[in-house]
């Protein structure tokens, strides 16, 4: 690529310090989010996904420890002085939080939190910030902006709150968001409405967007490019559409198989056999065959990595052989360039 | 008779014992203001016999010396009621400050504040607050010193419970994503939501305050003769077993003011806290 992306993550990794000895919760993953588009990064619970982001913020605990790099904008972010990292967060780069119930001050009015949230960032009058509020608020679609402003957290519903948190996460203009399982709280239309949110934003003021979920339905029409994890590495890779259309990995073919379809009638529901495994002992060689229906002796020894195949990358070592996996049509292979 | 509905319903917080104790207490704030205005007799003059019975002159009889034991107990409160506001406000100022330190920064702070905390909460605070007055020497000034340096490790442990618990809460995380330093964290994000249990407690703690007082002065180690001060004046009447109603008086103050703080506490609790239906 010509000019260098939003933000670069590379060899990300992140090892907690436990009782029990180091815990690697994220074991090297390569991310590369490019302005005004829209990267969604799926897994289960425990895979790593959330505690990348947090990590590349400096937002985990002490006995958390963030190696790799990661670039915003050319510049380090891990390793940053704390006073910088603080000046970035906020400003540059905006977050969100899963549970708008909780992740709001009780006790302060709306329009005092992003009053606030702004004022951290600008030296501006308190008035030009509230007026900032209720311009906010209007833009995400927030109706009566004005009496809004002046209501606490709880006589907010649960898709207002989000609003809300998004209004401040957007509040000085920044160049990325990090919206971590933003609906995942929330209604199904409401969260419909809250993506509608985050996608007009998106157009109207260029914003790159990591959107961190479960849920691969909110991927699919969102996100221009996925990135799918699995205990703590990136299984699988690429644009949404040639995901969406020829998963490679066992594990994505599983999780798509696994949505539930409206249209097959009372077909049952598919899951994946087994359970995400445990991070203190990942299991030796590739850390789905314990899962995988197609594992072969290979894939229990020798861990694969993320190969350039077609117009996506792929973790796994059968996924030249992608043909025989299933439903996915026949396709030519070309050679990673 | 029917009696008629009530007009206006009665708030959910204004009941009985909330009434009572807010009455109580109010009582007892009006004569510690006013009571040199209207004090039936000088507190520290002989005014009568001594040892009188009540009477309709001397509602609560007199004292040994001839004092009017009735207006010696009301302008006791004007020697309790500010012991209690002064200790309370500083100890619940001081602690709640340190103990607010510690919770938020940790480590070293932490275990210096806190074992601080621990070495006082280890004795009995009544012996302690006695070791401490002892040692300033008698008088109401230096029991309130006492009973501070017995008090604050209350409020430091209650308010560092309180904000390690906050201070977990999403929305201080979020905050600090949104880019928050400490001292905005601290004062917005935490401490307003940390206040609610160090409230209530303060509110019986006035009880309780007025109570040590008057046991520290009981002692002889508190208000000195002859400030009408009421510990020493059951101390005084202790020693005039037949002669009831010379402790009597100071009693009823002393149990008058603890019941009713208490009262108001446990409405404020009803109140405030979430967990309390």
């Amino acid at each position: 690529m010509a000019t260098e992306p939003l933000l670069a993550i590379r060899d990300l990794r992140v090892t907690f310090a436990t009782r029990t000895g180091p815990v690697e919760a994220v074991a090297g993953i390569d991310i590369d989010v490019e302005e005004g588009r829209v990267l969604g990064v799926v897994g289960e619970s425990g895979s790593g996904k959330s505690v990348s982001m947090l990590g590349v913020l400096g937002l985990l605990p002490r006995s958390a420890v963030v190696t790799g790099s990661a670039r915003f904008r050319g510049q380090e972010l891990l390793g940053m002085a704390p006073q910088a990292l603080q000046a970035i967060r906020g400003a540059r780069i905006g977050m969100i939080f899963q549970d708008p119930l909780t992740a709001l001050n009780p006790v302060l009015r709306v329009g005092e939190q992003i009053v606030e949230a702004i004022r951290i960032h600008r030296d501006v009058s308190r008035k030009a910030a509230m007026a900032r509020a209720v311009e906010l608020l209007d833009l995400v679609s927030i109706p009566q902006p004005r009496e809004r402003v002046q209501q606490y957290p709880h006589e907010f519903s649960g898709g207002m709150r989000q609003r809300a948190m998004i209004a401040m996460a957007v509040a000085n203009e920044p160049d990325l968001l990090i919206a971590d399982e933003p609906t995942t709280a929330l209604d199904v239309t409401v969260q419909a409405q809250i993506l509608e949110v985050l996608e007009e934003l998106r157009t109207r003021l260029g914003i790159g967007l990591i959107l961190i979920t479960h849920d691969l339905g909110v991927v699919a029409g969102t996100a221009d490019a996925v990135a799918v994890m699995y205990a703590g590495r990136i299984v699988e890779r690429g644009e949404v559409d040639a995901i969406f259309d020829e998963p490679r990995h066992p594990y994505t073919q599983g999780l798509l198989a696994a949505l539930p379809k409206l249209d097959t009638g009372d077909a049952p529901l598919v899951g994946i056999e087994g359970r995400p495994p445990s991070l203190r002992d990942r299991p030796a060689g590739c850390a789905f065959h314990p899962r995988c229906s197609l594992a072969e002796a290979r894939c229990r020894v020798e861990r694969p990595v993320l190969r350039h195949l077609g117009s996506t990358w792929c973790a796994c070592h059968l996924a030249e052989a992608a043909d025989h996996l299933g439903d996915v049509p026949a396709r030519h292979v070309m050679d990673g360039k | 008779m029917q009696l008629a509905p009530p007009v206006i319903a009665a708030p959910s917080w204004l009941t009985l014992p909330v009434m009572v104790g807010g009455i109580v207490v109010a009582f007892w704030v009006v004569v510690a203001l006013s009571v040199e205005l209207w004090s039936p007799h000088p507190p520290l003059e002989m005014v009568a016999r001594r040892l009188q019975p009540p009477s309709a002159d001397h509602l609560l009889g007199t004292d040994a010396l001839g004092r009017d034991v009735l207006s010696r107990t009301l302008h006791g409160a004007r020697h309790s009621i500010p012991i209690a506001v002064i200790v309370v406000v500083v100890a619940v100022t001081l602690g709640a400050l340190l103990g607010a330190g510690a919770g938020f920064f940790g480590g070293l702070v932490d275990g210096a504040i806190m074992r601080l905390v621990d070495v006082t909460l280890a004795f009995p605070p009544v012996l302690l607050a006695m070791a401490v007055a002892a040692s300033l020497g008698p008088g109401l000034g230096n029991a309130a010193i006492a009973m501070i340096i017995v008090w604050w490790p209350v409020y430091a442990r209650l308010m560092r419970a309180q904000v390690l618990e906050v201070k977990e809460r999403e929305h201080v995380e979020a905050a600090i994503a949104g880019g928050a330093g400490r001292i905005r964290l601290l004062g917005i994000h935490i401490l307003p939501l940390c206040w609610t249990p160090v409230l209530i407690n303060a509110t019986m703690d006035f009880g309780q305050v007025v109570l040590l007082a008057a046991s520290l002065s009981f002692i002889g180690l508190g208000a000195l003769p002859p400030t009408p001060e009421w510990g020493a004046m059951i101390s005084d009447g202790a020693v005039h077993f037949y002669q009831w109603w010379i402790a009597f008086g100071p009693g009823l103050a002393i149990l008058t003011v603890v019941l009713g703080f208490n009262f108001l506490g446990d409405g404020l609790r009803d109140y405030l806290d979430p967990r309390t239906a």
